[in-house]
């Protein structure tokens, strides 16, 4: 990206353009590597359960996972193809294979092996994948910003965007309940926790409506949510009152819940995600509700179509509009 | 194989001839269709189903059962005449190849078809499931093996040589993988395509234990399986088979540009009618 080069600032120098950062804010509680301590609470109880990857056990905190089931986790290098096609051939033999690596890498890559050796023989493979949207700084090679798009367009695929620690680790059980392929989007290292303060559980499947209010409903998933719910506390400070529906089961979509709160009149509907405008939860919520005849003030926040800069994660998402200042700053617009 | 030898069972010439008649009758339904491959690969299937697997025909997801993946879904048309060979698939349902509603469409499909172990079409993946595959039936204890069988085509993709390291890596003794060198791509003879000789030299350096035969000489072909059946070290096994296009009909073995044929509706009877004269004794 060009720009006029770096403005000088009395903030601390941010690290940039890191592969992997953390998207906990300074002093935000967090939990570390939920999605491989649930996996191995999981496997403890269920003998088909496998873990595999492509070079990125120690980043998709599936290490947690090859440290207490060394016999059970399948390292297949650097070969993502191989990963997926390998995964639908255990699965036929009766395991459940979770198999991790970047976003980038099954959305992008080995996209035609998901489709075909997963989706379109309906294996039970779950699919965790970290990085998902804008959660590098490392550059498009490693920003995920259509897997989403990519994924619901796949017939057979359940797809989800978790937003915090709390919830992945529901999350992990839930899927292994449910007989099918799954993508799910990981969040790993040190996760944020925030639903736990909300009296939530996760339902595959399910909407939740975290917060009311009569002035704005925010849908969101992933760590939109987060940011929403950030933002709400602030817009109430000046008197905004922000509903947030948290749906983070892109795919089946919760209609009834979202329909219910699109429908309540005298709100503005925003949708926020982590993801491009194009073809994600914002397009899949305006379909919806085209389709259905309900027809509110309808906004979007996600990244644009464009490929992404290179930086460190805050810088990158207040110039995409994805930070919390920048969600309050446009519901307010937007409300004026 | 779980039937007992009879003295009348059939040999394998005759179940090679037989798939080869019920493809033949297949590609009459529609006129067209990859004959060529089917022919080619005719005596290789006959080997499989008849010689080496373990099966049960009345139960194709019989746990035991030696698993068939057929990674170039294009030789569909192949697989279902050795299916209906081998009693998997009824021989009444020859007559809806192709057509809507019918379980055996012509690129082959797990969700359509008894037997059919998994969904081809897009090449280059076969050989990865069958990593899969062998990793959980290994995980299972089972003594139940891989078979695979490829085309010369499929070299070109990656995926196919992420999976060749992979079954090295993982010492997968129990896959056998068959590639058919028929030296025929869609676009051209594979050589002028994407090179891949010399293929025993590359395969057996990334770790794999090789034999390379004539595809069409039974004895070889039987002496191959039999070879990779019992070879002791922990390797994954590769048998090359050398095949022609088209083999026992000889006006389909000498048209050019035999990969995706049109036959005239008359020229059926005379492929059947070659195949027969051919083949007998």
């Amino acid at each position: 990206m060009k720009s006029a080069g770096p403005t000088p600032s009395a903030r601390p120098r941010l690290t940039t353009s890191a592969m992997i950062a953390s998207i906990a804010a300074e002093g935000q509680r967090t939990k570390p590597a939920p999605f491989g301590h649930a996996l191995v609470e999981l496997a403890g109880s269920r003998e088909d359960v496998v873990g595999m990857t492509a070079d990125l056990g120690k980043y998709t905190d599936l290490h947690i996972f090859a440290q207490a089931f060394p016999d059970r986790y399948y390292q297949m290098g650097m070969a993502e193809q191989l990963l997926f096609g390998a995964a639908s051939g255990l699965a036929a033999e009766g395991f459940m294979p979770f198999a991790t690596t970047y976003a980038v890498f099954a959305s992008r890559r080995a996209y035609d092996f998901i489709h075909q050796t997963i989706a379109e023989e309906d294996r039970n493979v779950k699919i965790a994948c970290a990085l998902p949207g804008l959660t590098s700084g490392y550059g498009p090679s490693h920003q995920a910003a259509e897997d989403l798009a990519l994924f619901r367009a796949m017939p057979n695929m359940t797809v989800i965007d978790p937003c915090d620690a709390h919830e992945i680790e529901q999350i992990v059980p839930a899927i292994a309940a449910h007989r099918g392929p799954v993508y799910m989007r990981l969040l790993r290292g040190q996760v944020p926790l925030v639903l736990d303060e909300y009296n939530y559980r996760f339902e595959l499947g399910k909407a939740a409506l975290l917060r009311d209010g009569g002035d704005v409903l925010i849908i969101s998933s992933g760590i939109m949510t987060m940011r929403a719910l950030e933002a709400a506390q602030a817009l109430s400070e000046d008197r905004v009152n922000a509903a947030v529906l948290h749906v983070p089961t892109i795919k089946p979509l919760d209609r009834d819940a979202i329909l219910r709160e699109a429908g309540k009149p005298g709100r503005l509907v925003v949708v926020a995600e982590n993801h491009t405008v194009i073809g994600g939860l914002g397009e899949a919520v305006a379909a919806l509700l085209m389709r259905s005849g309900v027809h509110p003030a309808f906004r979007q926040i996600g990244l644009p179509d464009e490929f992404l800069a290179a930086g460190a994660l805050p810088t990158l998402h207040d110039r995409y509009g994805i930070s919390t200042v920048e969600v309050t700053r446009q519901v307010k617009e937007w409300l004026r | 194989m779980t039937t007992p030898t009879l003295a009348n069972a059939p040999t394998l010439a005759q179940r090679a001839r037989n798939i080869r008649r019920n493809a033949l009758l297949m590609g009459e339904v529609q006129g067209q269709g990859y004959i060529a491959q089917a022919l080619d690969i005719a005596d290789v299937l006959a080997v499989a189903y008849f010689h080496a697997m373990r099966f049960r025909a009345e139960d194709p997801a019989w746990e035991e059962r030696d698993r068939f993946l057929l990674s170039n879904g294009h030789y569909a048309i192949a697989l279902y005449a050795a299916l209906i060979e081998a009693g998997i698939i009824p021989e009444a349902e020859l007559e809806t190849y192709g057509f809507d509603e019918s379980r055996l469409p012509m690129s082959g499909m797990a969700s359509y078809t008894p037997g059919m172990e998994m969904s081809g079409g897009s090449l280059g993946l076969g050989l990865g499931i069958a990593v899969g595959m062998a990793l959980g039936l290994k995980r299972k204890r089972s003594t139940a093996r891989i078979f695979t069988l490829f085309s010369d085509g499929e070299l070109d993709e990656g995926s196919k040589w992420e999976a060749i390291m992979s079954a090295a890596h993982h010492k997968l003794d129990n896959l056998i993988a068959i590639v058919d060198v028929n030296n025929q791509q869609a676009d051209g003879p594979s050589k002028q395509m994407l090179g891949f000789e010399p293929l025993v030299d590359k395969l057996e350096a990334f770790g794999w234990f090789v034999q390379r035969v004539d595809g069409n000489d039974l004895d070889a072909v039987v002496g191959a399986f039999d070879a990779a059946m019992s070879h002791p070290e922990p390797k994954p096994r590769m048998i090359v088979a050398d095949t022609l296009m088209g083999k026992g009909v000889p006006f389909l073995e000498q048209r050019e540009k035999n990969h995706f044929i049109r036959v005239e509706p008359h020229e059926w009877q005379l492929a059947l009618s070659a195949l027969n004269a051919g083949e007998q004794p």
